[in-house]
C-alpha cells in the first residue's frame, strides 16, 4: 500500500517556480494556455469538451433532420449530401466520445478533483499535465480542420473500418482520413499522460491519514478507468500507426491483396474500444454516487462492493471486445465464448446499480438539481444496460447488429455517461469551482427540458431498430421496407424531441455564464458533504489550501448516530468530535 | 400471438422464428429486472423524501445481513445470465455453426456500391456456363436450402436480409460461407449493413423469393450472357 506522502509540496512548488497564496497579475497566455495549476487544466477541458459538444450536438441535429425529412434543405446548414452525411455521423461518434466525454469526465473532473479531493495542492506532474491539455487541444484543432480539408472530413464511421479507412480511392477524403487518425493518436497521447498523473497523484498525493478505502469513490473510479486506458490504448495506437502508413506511404497491413488482414484493425480497434466504454462510464458512475450519498444523507452501501464490482468489470472488459465482431466474419466458434464473458459482465455492473439503489433506502433525500441528474442517471443506464444484453447473446445480435437497436442501446449508456453524469458532476461541483450557486428553478427547467426529450428521441429508434433498420444509411426511401410512413413518423418524431433538446441547452448556457456573476454566494460547502474539497474555499486559491488537511476518516460517513450534525468531514480531528458527541 | 420482432418485419426464413424466439426470452428475462429495478428504485426515491426532523438512517452495507440484499439478486442474475447464454449459442450454433447441406449454392457479391448474384442455371450448379447474374436482386426459390458464398470487391460490406434474420459482413480477400432457408415467397429488402462508403445509403438491393413454377419461369426467360462479365 502507498504512504500517504506530503511530497506533493515539493513536486509542486518546482513546477510552479513560486511560493503558493502569492499574488501576481498573469497574462492571459500564461493564466488560460500555460497555466499548471490543476484547476485551470479543469476548467480548459472543460470548456474544451463542452464547446466540442456544442459541434457533436450540431451534427446530430443535422443528420437526424436528413434522416426525417429527407433532402430537406436544412436550416443553418443546408442540403446533405450522402458524403456529408457519412462525415456528419462519424465525426458526430468521434467528436462524443473522444472530445466530450473523454476530456470532460476524466480530464476536467479527475484533473480538479484528485487533488482537491484527497487534500493535496496540485498534481504530482503539474508539467505534464500542462503538456497534456495543450496536445489535447491540438488534437481538437486537427479534428475540426479536417472538416475543411479537400474532399470533406472523413465519412467511414468511428469505428474505422478498412479497407474504406485505409484507401482514398475507397473513401474518397484523401485527407480527411489521415488528419481523423492523426487527430484520434493525438487525443490518446494526451490522455496518456493524463491517465499517469491521474494514477500517481491518487497514489501518491493523498492527505496524511487518508487509507486506501477512505478515497471518495469519484476518485476511485477516475483512477480504474486510467488504468483501463492506459492498458487498453497501446494495441489501438500500434494499430492507428499501420492504418496511417496505408493510407499514406501505402503499405499494405490491412490490404488483403497484400497479405494484409483488414479483420486485424476491428480486433485492435475492439480491444481498445470496449474498455474505452467503461473508462467513460466508472467515472461517471463515481461522480453519481458521490451525489447520491450527499443528497440522501447516507453513507453509501457497501462501498467496498462498488469498488469490486468496478475491478471485475474493468477486468472482464478485456475479454469481451469481440462482441462487436459477431458477425465480421470471425471464426464462428469465437462468438460462443464472447457471448459468455459478455453477458457475465451484466453480473457486477448490475450488482453497481443495485447498491446505488440501495443507498437511497433509509435515506432522507433532497431533490436539488445534481440530485436529480444522478437518479436520472440511474434510471436511464439501467435501460441502456438491459437492452445490452439482446446484442451481448451471440442468437439475437444476429439480428440487431448494426441496425438503430444498437444506435438506441449505445445512447441509453452514453448519453447517460457523457450527458448525464457530465451535467450531475457540474450542476454539483459549480459552487465549488466558481464561489456561487447555480438557479435551481433554471435548473429543473433544464433537467426536464433534457431527460424528456432524450427519451422521445430514443425510444422510437428502439422501434426502427426491430423493424430492420440499418445504421448510417443516408436516405430510408430506397429501401421499400424502411420508407413506410409510420416508421417515418417515429423518425420524425426522433428529430423534433431532439430539436426541443437542443434547445434547452441554452438554459443550461445561460444559467451557468449569469450565475457565476449573479448567483448566491456559495460559501465553503453549501451542500454539507464530508469529503475534503469542501473544506477549503470556493473557489480554492491556488494551492487549494493555506495548510493542507488530513483526513480522519471515510468519505461518507452520513447521519452517524450520536451526533448532532448529519455529516461528519473527513478533516475533522476526532477530538473535537468527543466535545460534541 | 406473433413475436415482438415479428410486429415490425416479416419472418421468412426457417431460423427467423428461432431468432425471434431468443429476443422474446430475452425481453422477458430483462424486461423483468428492468421494470423490477426501476420501480424500487423509484419507490425508494418516493418512499425515502427528506422529512422535517427525520435524519436517514447509518447502514454501512458491509455487513453480512445488509449485503444478502444485494447478493442474492445478483446469484439471480447470474441464473438468468446462464439461461440466456444457452438459449443464444444454441441458435448461434444452428444459424452461424452448423451448416446443413445445401440444395443450392448463390454467390453474393458486395462492391462500392451494388450487390451482384450469381444463381445456379437449370443445371443446378454454381460456376457452369448457364449460370444468370442479376444485380440489385437476388431470385430464391422457396423451401429450398441455400448456401451463399460471400465476397467483397473492395471494402467491408455486409449483407443483412432483416426478413430472414440473416446478417454476415463480407470481408475483402476472403469467401464466407453461410446458409439460409427461404419459407415466404414475396420480396424483401436486403440491406448493406456495414459502413462501406459515399454510396452506402444508396445500394439498397431486393430478394425475390418465388414459387419453383415462379422460379422455374423467371430461370427460363432470363439471359445468361451476364453470368460471364461477372465471372472473373
Amino acid at each position: 500500500m502507498a504512504e500517504p506522502a506530503q511530497e506533493a509540496d515539493a513536486h509542486a512548488a518546482e513546477g510552479h517556480g513560486h511560493a503558493h497564496g502569492e499574488h501576481h497579475e498573469e497574462s492571459f497566455f500564461l493564466k488560460y494556455l500555460w497555466s499548471t495549476d490543476h484547476k485551470m487544466i479543469a476548467m480548459q477541458y472543460m470548456f474544451t469538451g463542452m464547446f466540442m459538444a456544442l459541434i457533436g450536438g450540431f451534427m446530430a441535429y443535422a443528420f437526424r433532420m436528413q434522416l426525417a425529412f429527407p433532402g430537406i434543405e436544412v436550416p443553418l446548414y443546408g442540403q446533405v449530401s450522402p458524403a456529408e452525411y457519412n462525415s456528419l455521423v462519424t465525426n458526430h461518434g468521434t467528436i462524443m466520445i473522444f472530445w466530450v466525454a473523454m476530456p470532460v469526465l476524466i480530464a476536467a473532473f479527475g484533473n480538479y478533483l484528485i487533488p482537491l479531493m484527497l487534500g493535496c495542492d496540485d498534481m504530482v506532474f503539474p508539467r505534464i499535465n500542462r503538456l497534456s491539455y495543450q496536445i489535447f487541444l491540438l488534437s481538437a484543432i486537427v479534428l475540426i480542420y479536417s472538416f475543411f480539408v479537400e474532399g470533406g472530413g472523413f465519412g467511414g464511421a468511428w469505428t474505422a473500418y478498412p479497407p474504406l479507412s485505409a484507401k482514398a480511392e475507397y473513401n474518397n477524403t484523401p485527407l480527411g482520413a489521415p488528419l481523423w487518425v492523426v487527430a484520434v493518436a493525438l487525443e490518446f497521447v494526451a490522455f496518456l499522460l493524463g491517465g499517469i498523473n491521474f494514477v500517481t497523484t491518487a497514489m501518491n498525493s493523498r492527505a496524511p491519514g487518508m487509507k486506501m478505502f477512505d478515497i471518495p469513490v469519484v476518485i476511485w473510479m477516475i483512477v480504474i478507468a486510467s488504468i483501463l486506458f492506459m492498458a487498453s490504448v497501446g494495441p489501438l495506437v500500434a494499430g492507428a500507426v499501420m492504418l496511417l502508413f496505408d493510407q499514406t506511404v501505402g503499405t499494405g497491413f490491412y490490404d488483403p491483396d497484400r497479405g494484409g488482414d483488414p479483420v486485424l484493425w476491428q480486433h485492435l480497434f475492439w480491444f481498445f474500444g470496449h474498455p474505452e466504454v467503461y473508462v467513460v462510464l466508472l467515472p461517471a458512475v463515481g461522480i453519481v454516487g458521490d451525489v447520491i450519498t450527499v443528497f440522501s444523507r447516507k453513507k453509501l452501501f457497501g462501498y467496498r462492493t462498488v469498488l469490486f464490482t468496478a475491478f471485475a468489470t474493468g477486468l472482464l472488459s478485456f475479454f469481451v471486445w469481440a462482441h462487436h465482431q459477431f458477425i465480421s466474419g470471425i471464426d464462428p466458434r469465437m462468438a460462443n465464448v464472447f457471448t459468455v464473458t459478455t453477458v457475465l459482465i451484466s453480473v457486477p455492473i448490475a450488482e453497481m446499480m443495485f447498491v446505488y439503489i440501495a443507498t437511497l433506502y433509509g435515506g432522507s433525500i433532497r431533490l436539488t438539481t445534481p440530485m436529480l441528474w444522478a437518479l436520472s442517471f440511474i434510471f436511464a443506464f439501467i435501460i441502456g444496460g438491459v437492452t445490452g444484453i439482446f446484442l451481448g447473446a451471440s442468437g439475437s445480435d444476429i439480428f440487431f447488429h448494426d441496425t438503430y437497436f444498437v444506435l438506441a442501446h449505445f445512447h441509453y449508456t452514453f448519453f447517460p455517461i457523457a450527458i448525464l453524469g457530465v451535467y450531475t458532476g457540474v450542476t454539483f461541483w459549480y459552487p465549488k469551482m466558481f464561489g456561487k450557486m447555480l438557479n435551481e428553478t433554471l435548473g429543473k427547467i433544464h433537467f426536464w427540458g433534457t431527460i424528456i426529450p432524450f427519451n422521445c428521441i430514443f425510444i422510437p429508434l428502439f422501434v426502427l431498430g426491430l423493424a430492420g433498420q440499418h445504421r448510417r444509411i443516408w436516405n430510408y426511401e430506397n429501401f421499400p421496407e424502411l420508407a413506410r410512413p409510420e416508421l417515418f413518423q417515429l423518425r420524425e418524431f426522433a428529430t423534433i424531441s431532439l430539436i426541443v433538446m437542443l434547445l434547452f441547452q441554452f438554459v443550461f448556457i445561460f444559467n451557468f455564464f449569469w450565475s457565476m456573476k449573479a448567483g448566491k454566494p456559495a460559501g465553503k460547502n453549501p451542500w454539507r458533504s464530508s469529503t475534503l474539497e469542501w473544506t477549503t474555499e470556493s473557489p480554492p486559491g491556488h494551492g487549494n489550501w493555506k495548510e493542507l488537511p488530513s483526513c480522519y476518516r471515510g468519505p461518507y460517513e452520513y447521519s452517524v448516530p450520536g451526533r448532532e450534525e448529519d455529516f461528519w468531514p473527513q478533516d475533522e480531528p476526532p477530538a473535537a468530535d468527543a466535545k460534541t458527541a | 400471438m406473433g413475436s415482438l420482432t415479428e410486429r415490425y418485419v416479416t419472418a421468412a426464413s426457417t431460423y427467423a422464428g428461432d431468432i425471434d424466439g431468443v429476443i422474446m426470452l430475452i425481453a422477458i428475462i430483462v424486461g423483468f429486472w428492468g421494470v423490477l429495478a426501476e420501480v424500487v428504485f423509484l419507490g425508494l426515491v418516493v418512499a425515502f423524501r427528506e422529512k422535517k426532523g427525520q435524519k436517514a438512517q447509518y447502514i454501512t452495507g458491509e455487513e453480512k445481513h445488509q449485503m444478502a440484499w444485494v447478493a442474492y439478486p445478483h446469484y439471480l442474475v447470474l441464473v438468468c445470465d446462464i439461461l440466456i447464454i444457452v438459449a443464444a449459442v444454441r441458435v448461434w450454433y444452428n444459424v452461424k455453426q452448423d451448416l446443413p447441406p445445401a440444395d443450392a449454392t448463390v454467390r453474393v457479391i458486395g462492391q462500392q456500391w451494388a450487390w451482384s448474384f450469381v444463381h445456379p442455371g437449370p443445371d443446378g450448379k454454381l460456376d457452369t456456363d448457364d449460370d444468370i447474374a442479376t444485380v440489385d436482386e437476388l431470385h430464391l426459390k422457396v423451401g429450398t436450402v441455400y448456401h451463399y458464398k460471400l465476397e467483397s470487391r473492395d471494402v467491408m460490406h455486409s449483407f443483412s436480409v432483416p426478413a430472414f434474420r440473416l446478417k454476415q459482413d463480407a470481408v475483402p480477400g476472403r469467401v464466407i460461407t453461410g446458409w439460409f432457408e427461404p419459407t415466404k415467397s414475396g420480396t424483401f429488402d436486403l440491406q448493406c449493413a456495414e459502413m462501406c462508403g459515399i454510396g452506402h445509403g444508396l445500394m439498397p438491393a431486393r430478394v425475390v423469393i418465388e414459387t419453383a413454377a415462379e422460379h422455374a419461369a423467371w430461370m427460363a426467360k432470363h439471359d445468361t450472357s451476364m453470368a460471364a462479365a461477372v465471372k472473373r
